[in-house]
């Protein structure tokens, strides 16, 4: 498709933008010598430009999007409509506090919520995102541990299953990052973390159900061990959706958690957010969390949006989100598997991983091309090669806004897929086959990336 | 994929060239390479750190993910193949001629395998 610089016409404008309705100001700073080069183009042209774009994006309301890990729920409108309230729209961060009560009391009813439903004590709205909740998280850890005299304390363990940004966020929050094997069954190898903790150990990062969707039974003890070694239990609430309601961090032994409300607690993701990542603390550490990690009281319209979600749930329904999306991800695991290797047997929580290795040693199908081959039959791909301790992996969180005959559809056209590879793996190594895009070229892209439209020039 | 005979080599995957002066050359194998598949970015120390046998001193990344790579000794850098960030498509097209780094001082070795090990440490994993 055209890119918006390529269409329009010098001159060529729309009447989208108000009229200015306040007096002309001319800034008293250092200006640009020359205008920036901004598209020229009617309204239809922008209109379409749009359209057209659009009609190249998959979205949760396009069809099936089970990424693994991502928790790509349906958002429900509603939480739209009050995010779009006037009232919550219209203010400024800087306006007098009495003056926006209102906002402030849907800020201290989500935080007394997520208390709630993590077993924390108190709460903090600010941090932008999942990762950036992350290094919120482990600057309340580090403040503790200098508090107490204890500044050695220098080391984050960390499971070879984590999310990436567990260690990226440790590193930038001037921890040294342990990684320790996982067991058999993917969750904690308790001698290997035994062996890993001490006088230097600051706490664990760890997501409990894991990586690979499994609830690790030895929670209790993991965190006991790293406590006895003078070390504080950081809980990734990247997993959340399986247990909110169910079972709470704070209750297994964590000291700090973050949270995706853009994941579990419905509001949109994708694109590059917003999105928000609140980190709960017990009592003990309160009074070490940052206070100025985001401007104001970071992006608060997505803290509406959850509010009005865990509103429209209630005590009682939030409960029914893992419930639900265990039961489906066990659904789809069971189907699957008369066709596909399970990288782990026992029972999944929200979301299970498969290993096609088999299948691309067999036939030379790899996961990418099955993964790319759904696309063909309008179901966004799971998350592929990820994690890293299983070989050709896919994997599949089907979440708990879908009903039967989605997930039915889901595995019929996965088990198709499997026998596709024995008899005509070629056509899926071409897949897909009739969309605009078909398989971009991801090393040129890393290698010689175009990073600026260039109007021409060399 | 191929194993030349004059290199020592590790089970991580990284290869060394005893140039006789004291002195090696390091870089990752042709099997490395192929498991990994298109390399896209390349992490590589300075000129004059210091690098510790079985420790990480660099980071290749591909379209599939990063990896660390390992060193075979513990030694000094005298020099580094600069030419690989820009061009890391070169350890893919000639992993035996992509040297990464060449050291020096070498105080201490991991238990280097030969080609013919190598070789079945490689079959192994495949």
């Amino acid at each position: 498709m055209k890119l918006i610089f390529e269409r329009g016409a010098e001159g060529r404008g729309l009447s989208l933008l108000p009229e200015n309705d306040v007096p002309a100001y001319e800034i008293q700073s250092p200006k640009r010598a020359a205008a920036p080069r901004l598209p020229q183009v009617s309204e239809t042209e922008l209109s379409r430009h749009y359209t057209e774009l659009e009609k190249q994006c998959f979205g949760v309301n396009d069809g099936f999007y089970p990424l693994g890990s991502c928790t790509m729920k349906y958002n429900p409108k509603v939480d739209e409509d009050a995010a779009a309230l006037k009232g919550f729209t219209g203010i400024h961060p800087l306006q007098p506090e009495d003056t926006v009560q209102g906002c402030r009391e849907v800020t201290d009813t989500l935080e007394r919520y997520l208390c709630e439903i993590t077993g924390m004590d108190a709460i903090t709205l600010q941090p932008a995102a999942g990762a950036h909740g992350e290094f919120t998280g482990l600057l309340t850890i580090k403040a503790y541990h200098h508090a107490k005299n204890d500044p050695g304390r220098t080391k984050i363990i960390v499971p070879d299953s984590a999310h990436g940004t567990n260690p990226a966020s440790a590193a930038m929050a001037g921890f040294q990052v342990v990684s320790i094997d996982s067991d058999e069954n993917g969750c904690v190898d308790l001698d290997a973390l035994r062996a890993a903790v001490g006088e230097d150990t600051a706490g664990l990062m760890l997501t409990n159900p894991n990586t690979v969707g499994l609830f690790d039974p030895n929670i209790a003890e993991i965190t006991g061990i790293v406590h006895q070694a003078g070390g504080l239990c950081y809980y990734d609430g990247a997993n959340l959706n399986a247990i909110a309601g169910v079972a709470r961090p704070g209750d297994m032994g964590f000291d700090v958690v973050h949270l995706n409300l853009h994941k579990s607690f419905a509001a949109p993701h994708g694109g590059g957010g917003p999105g928000a990542g609140p980190v709960g603390c017990k009592e003990f550490l309160k009074e070490y969390l940052p206070k100025h990690m985001k401007a104001f009281y970071g992006n608060f319209l997505v803290a509406v949006k959850s509010l009005t979600y865990l509103l429209m749930l209630g005590r009682e329904g939030v409960p029914e989100i893992g419930k639900n999306a265990v039961l489906n991800a066990n659904y789809m695991k069971k189907k699957l598997s008369a066709a596909y290797d399970m990288a782990y047997d026992h029972t999944c929580m929200h979301e299970f991983v498969m290993t096609l290795s088999k299948l691309k040693k067999e036939t030379g199908v790899s996961a990418l091309d099955v993964a790319k081959g759904m696309i063909d039959h309008g179901i966004h791909p799971p998350t592929m090669y990820f994690p890293l301790i299983v070989d050709e992996a896919l994997m599949i969180e089907p979440t708990e806004t879908e009903p039967r005959e989605v997930l039915d559809h889901a595995c019929e056209v996965l088990l198709e897929l499997a026998k596709k590879a024995e008899t005509d793996p070629e056509y899926l190594h071409g897949a897909p086959h009739d969309r605009p895009i078909g398989r971009p070229d991801e090393v040129a892209a890393a290698r010689k990336p175009v990073l600026r439209y260039s109007f021409g020039e060399k | 994929m191929t194993f030349p005979e004059e290199l020592k080599y590790t089970a991580s995957h990284e290869w060394v060239k005893m140039t006789g002066d004291g002195e090696a050359l390091i870089g990752i194998t042709d099997f490395a390479q192929d498991a990994l598949g298109d390399i896209v970015f390349i992490n590589l120390p300075e000129e004059g750190d210091e690098v510790t046998a079985g420790e990480a001193f660099a980071d290749v990344e591909s379209v599939k993910a990063v990896s660390d790579v390992f060193s075979p000794v513990t030694a000094k850098v005298v020099e580094v193949n600069t030419e690989l960030q820009d061009a890391p498509e070169k350890i893919n097209e000639d992993p035996y001629g992509s040297w990464m780094i060449r050291v020096t001082d070498i105080t201490d070795t991991e238990e280097f395998l030969t080609a013919a090990q190598y070789q079945e440490i490689a079959k192994e994993e495949e």
